[in-house]
């Protein structure tokens, strides 16, 4: 099944068209990496698929459904999540209270049982704190849960935020950059929990710039270059696509990596 | 779970035991009177620091909602009749309302372009509280019937003490209870990143909403009882330098801090009285007096003495 795909998506800032015509198609259950040069439109992309951005131009499907022109939080009742690039963690809360806040699209609010902590208000902060306990024990954060996030380390910040957004349980996750700035031992741990989300059936789109997880663990990659599509197949076909190469080495470079091939 | 339920209310049993132990140290019906007004102000600023301090929206106009509950409690009995018990809920229903109406336009806005909204917002209350003079007295203002429970005709400062108190306490509990729910934590998460609100389904428009409709019905509680108290009512209540004085006493008590709130109304209530004694130079020792105290507890007293006493056990 498709759950992501994208017609002819557009979007310009100022004349300039960040995203040029992009067609997406994204098979449910798979790693689905997108890279690009600096500014080829990666992340405008993300803001786009999650409802942040409104397309000039073009289509968005999520699951079949037409959702172009949702907002962020129509998107997440409907299963799409996604991480930031510079994080956006809720600070000044507790660990484990900003796992619980992911929980919030499964939670019934009412303001008037929120006001008198209905005795069903008690049994859900109880159920949501069990379950956002378990998506930190995932990540390997239990043990901080009741520690202020912004008092976390960069590498466990980023890793709260992936636990954030699955445990809204979505069907589609969207990660920029999680292994951004990451030593070799964290991007190993990052790549092995992309492993098991996938384990539990969730799709995710991946925007990465190390090229040894992309490679690693993406099912189909697709390259963009000044907000166009250069290339999209497996690693190996993209790996040996002259364009993608030249994108990303210039045309001295690609003459001088055959060279070197060769 | 009932330890749990117990450390979640702890604020309110504490305030509880100070407005029950206090009494036994007034030495005259004067203290009773300072009393019931730390209360009472207490309640409006419980109310702003849930929108200021956790959804950390600003409201510089919230003397707005003051001066709609203040009315409320003049303009219902006189003209209509109504019980002033009645008036007190009533008030606080057309705040609520107004603030619905208000909120939906303006809490789009950020930041600075909120409060100056929010500034115009109360601005507006008073213009229409001294022109209507027909309805409100003008700026004159208008004396306020008492209020009668049951036969009970209430007077005397200590009456009042105790209510004030009794409301504050579940002005607690509720502000308590909310901010573990699910909707309090949305609140906190808006307030840290709107972005990463709405992208795990919060839907941040209406729980901003939500929030100023709640807050402004605090206010509004705390400005009828604060002219029921009073006994006459003026458009000053709905001033400007009042919603500056109830931003001052959210950000000195603490932002985000439920007890901070009493400590903020306590502050900027008695420290006036006290600084009489020095006659003209009152204001200056005011003022200098705030300046230190943000200086020294940049976070607002209670967040900032909490953290040192948390840094000493340690």
């Amino acid at each position: 099944m498709i759950i992501l795909q994208t017609d002819r998506l557009s979007v310009a800032f100022g004349g300039v068209r960040a995203i040029d015509g992009v067609n997406l198609a994204i098979e449910s259950g798979q790693v689905y990496s997108v890279i690009g040069p600096n500014g080829s439109g990666k992340t405008t992309l993300f803001n786009l698929v999650s409802g942040i951005y409104t397309p000039d131009d073009g289509s968005i499907r999520l699951a079949g459904e037409m959702v172009t022109g949702l907002t962020p939080d129509q998107l997440a009742r409907r299963g799409l999540s996604r991480t930031f690039q510079n994080l956006q963690i809720f600070s000044r809360m507790s660990v484990l209270e900003n796992v619980m806040v992911g929980r919030h699209r499964h939670e019934r609010t009412g303001i008037f049982a929120d006001l008198l902590h209905w005795p069903s208000v008690a049994r859900q902060n109880e159920a949501t704190s069990k379950a956002a306990l378990a998506a930190l024990a995932r990540v390997g954060l239990a043990d901080s849960a009741g520690r202020p996030a912004g008092s976390l380390a960069y590498g466990a910040l980023k890793r709260l935020e992936i636990a954030r957004a699955v445990a809204s349980d979505p069907t589609l996750l969207l990660l920029d950059e999680p292994a951004a700035g990451c030593n070799p031992v964290e991007t190993e741990e990052i790549d092995g929990l992309i492993r098991s989300i996938v384990r539990d059936g969730i799709t995710v789109v991946l925007v990465e710039h190390d090229m040894r997880l992309v490679m690693n663990i993406s099912d189909r990659v697709h390259v963009l270059a000044n907000g166009r599509t250069l290339a999209e197949g497996t690693p190996e076909q993209v790996r040996s696509d002259a364009a993608v190469v030249e994108a990303y080495l210039g045309v001295h470079g690609s003459q001088e990596a055959v060279c070197a091939f060769d | 779970m009932r330890t749990l339920l117990e450390i979640r209310l702890l604020p309110a049993l504490a305030v509880a035991a100070i407005v029950i132990v206090l009494p036994y140290f007034f030495p005259s019906a004067y203290y009773f009177r300072i009393g019931a007004l730390v209360y009472i102000f207490a309640l409006a600023v419980v109310g702003l620091n849930l929108l200021m301090g956790f959804a950390g929206q600003v409201s510089l106009g919230h003397a707005g909602f003051l001066g709609i509950g203040a009315y409320s409690v003049v303009i219902g009995p006189v003209y209509f009749g109504l019980p002033s018990w009645l008036c007190v809920f009533v008030g606080a229903t057309v705040s609520g309302a107004v603030a619905f109406l208000v909120g939906r336009p303006i809490l789009r806005l950020k930041g600075h372009y909120l409060a100056v909204a929010t500034l115009g917002f109360g601005l507006l209350v008073a213009i229409v509280l001294t022109n209507e003079a027909g309805w409100t007295g003008g700026p004159d203002g208008m004396s306020v019937p008492r209020l009668a429970l049951f036969n009970w005709q209430v007077r005397g400062s200590d009456a009042w003490y105790w209510i004030a108190g009794t409301t504050l306490v579940g002005g607690f509990v509720l502000a308590l209870n909310l901010m573990e729910s699910p909707t309090g934590r949305a609140l906190q998460a808006i307030h840290d990143s709107e972005i990463a609100a709405l992208v795990l389904g919060i839907d941040v428009a209406r729980k901003k909403l939500t929030i100023f409709v709640i807050s402004a019905m605090y206010a509004s509680v705390a400005g009828s009882y604060l002219a029921l108290f009073n006994g006459h009512v003026t458009p000053d209540v709905a001033g400007f330098l009042r919603s500056i004085e109830l931003v001052a006493m959210v950000v000195l008590g603490g932002m985000g801090s439920i007890v901070g709130s009493l400590v903020g109304a306590a502050v900027l209530v008695v420290l006036p009285q006290v600084l009489t004694i020095f006659h003209e130079y009152e204001q200056t020792l005011l003022g200098l007096i705030l300046m230190v105290f943000m200086i020294f507890l940049r976070r607002g007293i209670v967040p900032s003495l909490a953290a040192t006493f948390a840094g000493r056990r340690r």
